[in-house]
């Protein structure tokens, strides 16, 4: 029974580390390649599960909704790199923090005016709402074992993307050297803009995963871009393989804390502290886990060459 | 550098005479709003020392905030309802809890500052703020103090004959504190240590190979920072009467940033004129408009765009570049 209750848990620390993954692929990518600290990669989730949630609302289809949430929050993206983003580039990192803080700002306000304030639910197709039995007598959600598949596959895309094709090698050599790069005749600016796109894509993708388990509602892009950053920090700023890495030690760490420290903490504390401790341990768990991994390697596991 | 000196002494001047102003204009309530600009700014002003002169962008300062607040909280709820905290008993005196919150805090810096200066550039932004987080969960996880609905002060600090629970008072003592940490900055900056500080931020290879002990000066800027980031915390707590998690949110770092940049970064006076537009814009966009959050983003980022100095740089003209 306990062997299963483990086993359950690893999934769901599986599961929300792919879609900190999601997430963090885009970010890191922004953040290595471009040397930008975009704040507002949270704001570009919660558009993508807002999307999804509206056109789901209103047309009944969980598909159609993934289908218009991914290239309009592409297309956001794309006009806030063009608009805003674009200038940023060569500032340091303090005025890049400043302007995206702004961005939050205007897309919460933006998005309670579009979408009204109350949050949005995400209903999931009967297929996807099942169960399935995994092991004999452990069901578990179908939509959690697709969301831990499509992050997996992802995954595969983006590491073929970044080491076998022509417009990865682009983007590892524009990580290294910006300059040489557009020396060579690529345009660069062009380059960045759809690297801006594909991390918008990848943002809205794990928006629409997040909205049937979490609350689509105002505000909900921050409390995950910290963790998304806690993640890119211990995997190495600019790596994807340190991002996936990391994705799944703190979507482990916090899961399985969640879990079995208020246990742990009952075996020698009354049961209302121990919960109390036991919670707030969980959730400083990942901190503490990321102050750990910088203090002992102040790059990140797998620092980014360059 | 006059010009700069003269505007501050203006501003002072503005300062000083603003609740006689106010209540003969029958503004009396703003004298609460221009309290709230002072603590931002002497937050503001904290952050500064680090971020302007040592070059450290600490996305973590609400940490030593809240955690001056929650010193002024707690010991207030104990001395009213009785029992103490870690065998101390509660306290309503503002003779004690303030420097006890400023020792708080700045025991705090120390301990973050020690590990996280070790680390540099984003991982540095990113290892304070997870410390931040870290207390935020703490204190969101203590039901005995409100958890994540916070813990109304019974009554504000007692400072003896001075009656601070009157806003008017209460302003006079956000403004003399104000007022003796920019005093003491402006010869700290001036002096060796600020020097140093800068030496640090602008060339620490260089520093290093004159063979200054850089950690140490970083780590002293920093942990004064924190405890007069704290000093900040405990006047927050009693203007609002109320200590609450989001005293140590990310959100509250992230303002502290855009008031410094927003004021001018690295100048003495910039951030207090950074808080003063701050709260205003805010204030006024609120009462305009509902969703002046709408607004106030890209405010901000035109002035990132196009203020590279902050307002102070307006202030002080042209200068070097």
């Amino acid at each position: 029974m306990s062997l299963l209750l483990i086993f359950e848990q690893l999934l769901n620390g599986l599961q929300f580390g792919v879609m900190l993954f999601l997430i963090a692929a885009g970010l890191t990518l922004v953040l290595g390649i471009m040397n930008l600290v975009n704040l507002a990669h949270g704001s570009l989730y919660m558009v993508g599960a807002f999307v999804c949630a509206w056109v789901s609302l209103q047309s009944g289809s969980f598909l159609l909704g993934l289908v218009a949430a991914l290239p309009a929050t592409a297309l956001v993206g794309i006009l806030v790199e063009l608009l805003v983003l674009r200038r940023l580039y060569d500032r340091d990192h303090l005025d890049q923090v400043l302007a995206t803080f702004g961005l939050i700002l205007f897309f919460n306000e933006g998005v309670k005016i579009v979408f009204g304030a109350r949050p949005l639910r995400l209903d999931l197709p009967d297929w996807l709402s099942g169960a399935v039995e995994i092991l004999p007598g452990a069901p578990y959600p179908a939509f959690r074992l697709a969301i831990i598949a499509v992050g997996l596959l992802v995954g595969l895309f983006l590491y073929w993307l970044v080491t076998r094709t022509r417009l990865g090698m682009l983007i590892r050599a524009g990580a290294s050297n910006r300059e040489m790069v557009q020396a060579l005749g690529v345009d660069i600016a062009k380059l960045y803009t759809l690297v801006f796109g594909l991390g918008a894509v990848l943002a809205a993708l794990g928006g629409v995963m997040a909205g049937p388990i979490y609350a689509v509602e105002v505000g909900m892009g921050e409390p995950m871009l910290i963790m998304v950053f806690v993640v890119i920090v211990i995997g190495g700023i600019g790596s994807i393989r340190g991002a996936f890495v990391g994705a799944l030690l703190v979507g482990l760490t916090f899961m399985l804390c969640r879990a079995f420290l208020p246990g742990l903490f009952g075996l020698f504390l009354d049961p209302a502290g121990a919960a109390a401790v036991g919670g707030a341990l969980a959730s400083m768990a990942i901190y503490i886990l990321m102050a750990g991994v910088l203090i002992a390697r102040p790059r990140g596991l797998f620092p980014a060459q360059g | 550098m006059q010009r700069s000196d003269l505007a501050a002494l203006i501003g002072l001047l503005a300062f000083a005479l603003f609740p006689a102003l106010a209540w003969a204009g029958g503004l009396l309530w703003a004298v609460d709003l221009a309290s709230r600009m002072l603590i931002y700014g002497l937050a503001a002003l904290a952050l500064n020392l680090i971020l302007g002169y040592g070059g450290l962008v600490s996305f973590g300062h609400a940490a030593f905030v809240g955690a001056g607040a929650y010193v002024v909280g707690i010991l207030s709820f104990h001395s009213f309802m009785g029992g103490g905290f870690l065998g101390l008993p509660g306290s309503g005196s503002g003779f004690l809890v303030f420097p006890l919150a400023m020792l708080v805090s700045g025991l705090l810096a120390l301990a973050i500052g020690a590990l996280s200066l070790k680390t540099s550039g984003l991982y540095f932004i990113m290892i304070t703020l997870a410390f931040a987080q870290m207390i935020y969960y703490l204190f969101i996880s203590l039901p005995d103090y409100g958890g994540e609905d916070g813990l109304s002060l019974w009554a504000r600090s007692d400072f003896g004959p001075l009656d601070i629970g009157n806003d008017v008072v209460f302003f006079y003592l956000c403004l003399g504190l104000v007022l003796a940490f920019t005093l003491l900055k402006r010869r700290l900056v001036g002096a060796r240590f600020g020097w140093t500080l800068m030496g640090l931020r602008d060339n620490p290879r260089r520093m290093q190979a004159l063979g200054t002990a850089g950690f140490r000066y970083q780590l002293a800027a920093f942990t004064l920072s924190g405890a007069v980031a704290g000093l900040a915390g405990a006047l927050l707590a009693n203007q609002t009467e109320f200590v609450s998690p989001s005293f140590l949110s990310w959100h509250l770092s992230g303002e502290l940033l855009v008031i410094v940049i927003l004021g001018g970064i690295g100048t003495l006076y910039g951030p207090l004129a950074g808080a003063v537009a701050f709260l205003l814009l805010e204030f006024l966009l609120r009462e305009v408009t509902e969703h002046w959050q709408l607004f106030l983003g890209p405010i901000l980022i035109l002035v990132v765009l196009y203020a590279r100095r902050g307002l102070w740089g307006l202030v002080e003209g042209r200068r070097r570049d």
